[in-house]
């Protein structure tokens, strides 16, 4: 049996409103985290939900919504974009949060990049002594 | 029932949009304020996307990518000048 065309159109505008409230609640739930999360690096993981997964949904239902399929492309393009430079953005932000100290260390269950700083704040240390000796 | 998703998301992204001003204001460090101003631009472009998707046209698709750029470049800015700045009286 083949759901004639009202049906599907109805179906589609219910997948879509389905799609914008999750996205708009990706967003809030960013808010959430960012008001009741306690240091920076889990503010951050908070505030990669709208960022990605929000911007997935929002323009999936876009997409939905225009009926064509030549949007889709575009969208992709458009979402793509922002999932290459998200993760550059938020490294940079936690690399200078880390550096400048801003996180709780007592919550943190591993700390690989500890080890890696002090290896190399040793290295630079014996550099600056063999330089002075020369 | 599209103007329905329309008020129940409108509603849902200004108590967002608050939850994240709030975090600009009061955020203890610079950090926090850049990464809290990412999510009100996150949730701006979260809006033009529903406009987009309830009145169906294209119009405001390249203004969200000029504004993931420069929510990009806005923090990676920002990261690296808080990095120098605080770096300096830590190794001296």
């Amino acid at each position: 049996m083949i759901p004639d065309a009202g049906t599907v159109d109805a179906i589609i505008d219910g997948l879509s409103a389905v799609f914008m409230v999750a996205g708009a609640l990706m967003s809030l739930a960013a808010a959430v985290g960012l008001l009741r999360f306690p240091d920076l690096l889990s503010r951050m993981h908070a505030a990669t939900k709208p960022q990605v997964l929000g911007l997935f949904l929002l323009l999936a239902a876009m997409g939905l919504q225009l009926r064509t399929w030549w949007v889709w492309p575009v969208l992709l393009v458009a979402w793509i974009f922002q999932l290459l430079t998200v993760p550059v953005s938020a490294h940079m932000v936690g690399r200078a949060g880390y550096r400048t100290k801003h996180l709780h260390r007592e919550l943190l269950s591993t700390d690989e990049l500890e080890a890696v700083v002090q290896n190399a704040a040793a290295k630079a240390a014996r550099e600056d002594g063999s330089g002075d000796g020369a | 029932m599209m103007q329905t998703v329309l008020a129940v998301t409108a509603v849902i992204l200004s108590l967002a949009a608050a939850g994240a001003i709030l975090r600009i204001a009061r955020g203890p460090s610079l950090l926090d304020r850049v990464l809290a101003a990412d999510v009100l631009l996150a949730i701006l472009g979260a809006a033009l996307c529903i406009d987009m998707a309830v009145n169906r046209h294209l119009n405001n698709l390249m203004l969200l990518v000029a504004l993931s750029v420069i929510g990009f470049i806005g923090s990676v800015t920002v990261a690296r000048f808080v990095a120098d700045r605080r770096e300096q009286p830590h190794d001296s």
